[in-house]
């Protein structure tokens, strides 16, 4: 009978109702949409980062973060490969050996950041290949390289050029070699396409002179989640302090920081677009409790204690304002749908302010569940919130002259 | 028996500003079986005299008991519960739930009394045929008239199986011809069944009907006119 009650009660004034529903529809449907492109846009940043480059976590020989030098490289012990690529939460690892050189070529100069990659590995993880705009992909050790557009483009190289690398090696040893350029990729972080030089791995080690040598281990995984537990059983694994294992967050702290600053930003457009509603929302539910005064007078007056008669108050307006959400998601849903498999491309201006943010300029929307989930969580503590004036209404009420009114 | 016993009621409203004496020291009782009228000029305390009666107020001064209950001594929610099971209560017009159908403002009530949907169904149905409203009950309240909707009141009041009915001005609203269907129905049902029934009115078509008439004048009893007493 309550929830009748209550289903009826809500229909008595019915544009009042539909305007109350439209309303919070328009709010969960903006809200929605701002969350989604948010999330959408933190994942391509993280994917973007995390999966095309530093992985999920990365293991280290300890000090190599603070200063990212080739004397603090390391031959990763046989058993521990063996042991974490028995770990199912593992979905691969790419051993790498980074530093930086001179590239050259013609009259031209660039310290570039030199990558020595194991090229099958590093396509399973990162799809690198699919980058590939000119030549060809790296296949094994040989002495090609691949390199960012951006630094073709400068140095004015195309592919079967041979470029002269320059630089310093381990322990300080000359580096020098030269190098056929096999192909030319475009990545969506911009300091890849204007620096980043690959090598096969046993080419950039006897380049550097540090044979059987990597600088990381970089690590994914199939589940983010399990990050903190994976890192402390690679830790225990290890079991000494020779190495370090750091996640993404630890790596890219700058990143971390970038997207809780927008989530705060986005979360406070949100707070502001909720107060907007909610001043609509408390005025449905004070129209409902002050001309329901007679009502509710009677209702005490034949039996029917306060407490039942708050809580079917409460009842009205939380199934009127979860109407309310489940309509704003019905409609946002399919949009969001949309958006998520076809992400709007970004161009002109703004597009290079996302690069030079290091951001593909893109606009990503997500559909995790979060989004809808978050909204009715936010609408059903504004109801209840707001819902005190008819609780309070009812608790005060005198039911001999809500008889009389 | 008696159902009803008042003593010395007064009730002051605005005490504490300028004092007005809606009840000065009035005391009756009433007994089971009764058809009793509470008649009185506007602003003569009638309906103060039945919202203590029913519990709905507390006088300032005074006791009241109704089947041997001091109704002073109970808790808020107590008291609701005593009104539930114990008094029918009427109202002036447009006191029914204007959401709920005829056959579900009756059961409401019973509702509130923890009756199976099965009972309460079969009785609301009794007493919808009761009061003459058999067929009308999906009906809402805004598709009945006001005298039909009174009768739907009337078997509200009696559906949770009261100690008495009070009913205050329950004929205001209404034309003749709802109004003599009316009190017939109540005039039956306290005939038949033995049903006690206190209504306030001013309504000499409803004072004509009653057996007893308590006449209340500036917050006193001035007669008790009672007809099965000194016929």
């Amino acid at each position: 009978m309550y929830l009748k009650l209550a289903w009826r009660n809500i229909w008595r004034n019915k544009r009042r109702t539909l305007i109350t529903l439209a309303s919070i529809a328009f709010a969960v449907f903006f809200a929605s949409i701002t969350q989604s492109m948010q999330l959408g846009t933190y994942a391509n940043m993280i994917s973007n980062s995390v999966r095309f480059y530093t992985g999920y976590a990365q293991i280290h020989k300890s000090g190599y973060w603070e200063e990212k030098s080739l004397d603090n490289s390391f031959a990763l012990p046989e058993n521990i490969t063996e042991v974490l690529a028995g770990n199912k939460s593992i979905a691969g690892m790419i051993p790498r050996v980074e530093s930086f050189s001179l590239v050259a070529y013609g009259e031209k100069a660039k310290a570039a950041m030199l990558i020595g990659i194991d090229p099958m590995k590093e396509n399973e993880l990162t799809s690198l290949k699919k980058r590939l705009t000119k030549g060809q992909y790296l296949a094994g050790n040989e002495n090609s390289l691949m390199m960012g557009q951006g630094l073709a483009d400068y140095l004015n190289v195309s592919i079967g050029d041979t470029l002269a690398l320059i630089g310093q090696g381990y322990h300080g040893i000359n580096a020098v070699g030269k190098y056929h350029v096999k192909g030319i990729i475009e990545t969506p972080i911009a300091a890849f396409n204007d620096q980043a030089i690959y090598l096969p791995l046993a080419t950039a080690q006897f380049y550097f002179g540090m044979e059987d040598q990597v600088t990381s281990l970089a690590i994914n995984v199939d589940d983010e989640a399990k990050l903190e537990r994976l890192k402390a059983h690679i830790n225990n694994q290890l079991g000494s302090d020779e190495y370090e294992v750091m996640t993404w967050r630890e790596m890219m702290p700058e990143l971390v920081q970038q997207i809780e600053l927008d989530y705060v930003s986005g979360r406070i457009i949100l707070f502001i677009l909720y107060i907007i509603i909610g001043f609509g929302m408390f005025g449905t539910f004070l129209m409902m409790a002050k001309e329901r005064t007679y009502e509710f007078g009677i209702l005490v007056a034949i039996g029917m204690r306060r407490m039942r008669l708050k809580l079917l108050s409460l009842l009205e307006l939380v199934m009127l304002s979860f109407g309310g959400v489940l309509l704003g998601v019905i409609i946002s849903l399919p949009i969001l749908t949309i958006l998520h498999f076809n992400p709007i491309p970004i161009s002109g201006e703004y597009a290079e302010v996302y690069k030079k943010f290091g951001i593909e300029p893109v606009l990503n929307f997500s559909i995790s569940p979060v989004i809808f989930t978050d909204q009715a969580t936010i609408i059903l503590v504004l109801s209840l919130l707001l819902g005190i004036y008819p609780v309070w209404h009812i608790h005060r009420l005198r039911v001999v002259e809500a008889i009389r009114s | 028996m008696k159902v009803i016993e008042a003593k010395n009621i007064t009730k002051v409203y605005n005490a504490d500003k300028v004092p007005v004496n809606a009840l000065r020291g009035v005391s009756f009782s009433v007994d089971k079986g009764e058809f009793t009228a509470i008649v009185g000029p506007s602003g003569c305390g009638k309906s103060t005299l039945l919202n203590i009666v029913g519990g709905l107020d507390s006088p300032s001064e005074g006791e009241i008991t109704i089947d041997g209950k001091d109704l002073s001594n109970l808790k808020e929610n107590k008291l609701i519960d005593f009104r539930l099971n114990k008094i029918g209560f009427v109202f002036q017009s447009y006191n029914l739930i204007p959401v709920l159908t005829a056959k579900e403002n009756i059961s409401l009530i019973m509702e509130l009394q923890g009756l199976s949907k099965k009972a309460r169904d079969d009785r609301a149905m009794e007493l919808l045929k009761a009061v003459g409203l058999e067929g009308k009950e999906h009906k809402k309240p805004s598709e009945l008239s006001g005298g039909q909707q009174q009768r739907v009141a009337v078997a509200r009041a009696l559906a949770s199986e009261p100690s008495f009915i009070l009913a205050d001005e329950p004929t205001a609203n209404l034309d003749s011809v709802s109004t003599n269907n009316l009190l017939d129905i109540m005039a039956e049902m306290n005939r038949e069944k033995g049903t006690t029934f206190i209504f306030s009115t001013h309504d000499q078509r409803v004072i004509n009907k009653a057996r007893r008439v308590i006449k209340l004048d500036d917050g006193l009893i001035v007669s008790d006119d009672n007809m099965v007493l000194n016929p």
